[in-house]
């Protein structure tokens, strides 16, 4: 059984005196569904926009008290999450999710040493004494790899590397052994070799304590380290998702098959073109009207401007749901290549 | 850190002399003088000139100048020819003073203790009435002179409704005992309560007219800084470890919106000095506000020298204990880099 049931999750932005102007509001995310399953790594792809954090942000909670509607629903363990109280959630939040952020100079407190921002979720959510939390959190950042961690608890942020805060972060997020792990973006603010540490770091922390992850990112090449699971977004939808070998092996949406084109590889010849996805999410035309992705699409075709294409069983692959009128073909993948 | 602090207190010397040297001049500048003064209708050329040598007067300004300094220099500050003829300026600096901070030290606690919450809760209720409401009422705070607000307060609550005195420090029958020259603290010291209390009585109105300012100001500053805290991502952070809101509040958003705070705070403790030449006057309040509205119309310039003074010297130790307390708030500025400070 799914430890996360996402269904039909909608979040709707207002802005503010949209009825008087008469201004649509904003569809952030439009009916998005996933399941995570305990220590299952599932990962949310998709370009800048397309509503990956503000998913994230309403299965934690965190998505501001005015000016939005979440409608849909996320069952964590039976427990339906949209429903409950600010303090219920206050409960969860940090003890059973447990969530790690982009940038993680921004994402520590800078007026309060690190052993504190350990500590204190150990406090709130065990009651955990000050001193054996102070303990516990030392062994938490001996075993993200912080070096000398006892000394590190009175240190501030601003005293670590990048690389040491998100893993001081990560220590954080986990410290209560959460059953669900959300990571967005962990590693956009990090240089690329600290970016590799700290996905591995991922990994075998979640294969450790079995922590469900859902790894957020718009960087197939950590969906390729990580994931168990690929759920692609565009416009605050799911386009396709895949187990991570088939999706690698022949994406079928579009889309996907754009992502894929435009990232380099490491086994493909030397000197083939990578393939940029044409126009920008500035194009999208809204999902009621057809396929929002049509514009940009290469394979677009008459139905796909008049049709809002649905999420169905890939005709191919009985394993993978896609939401495409013409997905692409092996052919014309052979074409590309 | 001690270092910096030793330098600053240098600095602290030369602000102090250098200022000594402008209004030494600026004061000589003025129209009128003591000799006027003092002498009024009954003045003759010759009485004027004897006079005019008896205060040093006739001698050139640098002379005067040097001679004020030396003289200063062994805690003579002059005699005071208008404020209180007769008393030595120092005399009557070590009498006013702590009137004055009494005073003023009560009216930033109201506006602190007042004025932050206020800040914080308008912030994090933005848009809604109470918000508005500071909004409004800070600007009104801001705009309504200071004289004005002391004179209606005196009116409706110590004239029509008589629940506070009208003026003074404290009533002359009470025949309390002096120990530091803080009343209220002398009451508490010397276990004469009743005498602590009706110097707090006193206080009140003064103390709410001259927190006016400082108040409007510090609930504007807070808002404004509480609600970019708000925003930050550390918050985001806070609040997905399910703490609990006041420990979001303490820890992670109030400490972060206290600089610019603080260094606010340091800013209005000038303009709670020159609060106080109005708040004084208008409660014929006993302290260096009220000396100076009176030495500045009888030009007594030993007073008036010592008072602006030791009223600058003032104003910059208190922002050199906020400049100090930023790296109590900071460890960003503690341990900086380089560690210079
Ligand atoms: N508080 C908000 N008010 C209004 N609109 C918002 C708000 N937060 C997000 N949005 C909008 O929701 C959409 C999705 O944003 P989201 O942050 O989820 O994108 P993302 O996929 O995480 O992108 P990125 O890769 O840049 O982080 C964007 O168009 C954004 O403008
Ligand atoms: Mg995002």
């Amino acid at each position: 059984m799914a430890l996360l049931e996402v269904r039909d999750l909608s979040v709707v932005f207002r802005s503010r005196g949209h009825q008087r102007t008469g201004e649509q509001p904003v569809a952030a995310v439009d009916g998005v569904s996933f399941d995570v399953a305990p220590g299952q790594t599932v990962g949310l792809v998709g370009e800048s926009g397309c509503g990956k954090s503000v998913t994230a942000m309403s299965i934690m909670g965190l998505l501001p008290k005015r000016g939005n509607q979440v409608t849909g629903s996320a069952r964590f363990d039976g427990t339906e999450l949209l429903s409950l109280s600010d303090r219920q959630m206050r409960d969860r939040r940090g003890r059973d999710l447990g969530m790690v952020f982009q940038d993680p100079l921004s994402s520590l407190n800078p007026v309060v040493p690190i052993g504190l921002q350990v500590t204190e979720v150990l406090e709130r959510h065990q009651g955990t004494p000050r001193k054996q939390a102070a303990m516990e959190a030392a062994e938490l950042l001996d075993k993200v790899g912080i070096p000398d961690p006892r000394r590190r608890l009175s240190e501030y942020p601003h005293q670590l590397s990048g690389g040491m805060r998100q893993r001081a972060l990560i220590a954080i997020a986990l410290a209560c052994r959460p059953r669900l792990l959300i990571a967005d973006e962990p590693t956009t603010a990090l240089d690329v070799t600290i970016q590799a540490q700290i996905l591995a770091l991922l990994a075998e922390l979640v294969r450790d304590t079995g922590t469900a992850l859902i790894m957020i990112t718009h960087d197939l090449g950590v969906v390729a380290g990580l994931c168990d699971e690929v759920n692609v977004l565009y416009a605050g939808r799911v386009v396709e998702r895949a187990k991570r070998h088939d999706l690698f092996a022949a994406p079928r949406h579009p889309y996907t098959h754009g992502l894929l084109s435009s990232i380099p590889r490491l086994d493909s010849p030397r000197g083939e073109r990578l393939v940029p996805i044409k126009g920008s999410v500035a194009d999208n035309i809204p999902w009621q009207n057809g396929c929002a992705f049509a514009p940009r699409c290469p394979n677009a075709i008459d139905t796909c401007v008049e049709v809002t294409p649905e999420m169905a069983v890939d005709p191919l692959v009985s394993r993978r749901l896609l939401r495409c009128h013409n997905p692409v073909t092996a052919t014309q993948r052979e074409a590309l290549t | 850190m001690l270092r910096y602090t030793v330098r600053r207190l240098l600095q602290l010397v030369f602000v102090v002399l250098a200022l000594s040297l402008l209004l030494f001049a600026w004061l000589r500048s003025l129209p009128g003088g003591p000799v006027s003064a003092l002498l009024g209708e009954r003045i003759t050329p010759e009485s004027r000139a004897r006079l005019t040598a008896e205060l040093g007067l006739d001698q050139p300004i640098f002379v005067q100048y040097f001679k004020f300094l030396g003289r200063a220099a062994s805690g003579d500050f002059g005699v005071s020819t208008g404020v209180q003829p007769g008393d030595s300026a120092a005399a009557i600096f070590v009498q006013r003073f702590p009137a004055t901070l009494e005073l003023s030290v009560l009216a930033i606690v109201i506006a602190i203790a007042v004025g932050i919450p206020l800040g914080y809760l308008a912030a994090r209720r933005r848009g809604g009435l109470l918000d508005n409401l500071s909004v409004v009422g800070s600007l009104i705070g801001v705009a309504v002179p200071v004289f004005f607000l002391a004179f209606v307060l005196k009116q409706v609550f110590a004239v029509e409704l008589g629940w506070f005195p009208t003026t003074g420090r404290q009533e002359g029958g009470l025949d309390a005992t002096r120990v530091t020259g803080f009343f209220v603290l002398d009451g508490l010291i010397t276990r004469e309560f009743d005498a602590a209390w009706d110097a707090v009585k006193h206080l009140i109105l003064p103390a709410i007219a001259l927190s006016s300012i400082p108040f409007s100001v510090i609930v504007r500053i807070t808002r404004a800084s509480v609600l970019d805290v708000l925003d930050e991502d550390f918050v985001r952070t806070a609040e997905s470890k399910g703490l609990t809101t006041q420990v979001i509040t303490r820890r992670h958003v109030l400490r972060n919106s206290m600089l610019p705070v603080v260094t606010t705070i340091g800013l209005q403790t000038g303009a709670l000095l020159a609060g106080a030449v109005l708040t004084e006057k208008v409660f014929a309040f006993p302290g260096i506000g009220q000396a100076l509205a009176i030495g500045f119309e009888r030009r007594d310039y030993p007073v008036l020298l010592l008072l602006i003074l030791s009223a600058a010297g003032v104003f910059v130790l208190v922002n050199l204990a906020v400049d100090l307390s930023y790296a109590v708030i900071d460890p960003r500025i503690r341990t900086g880099s380089g560690g210079g400070r």
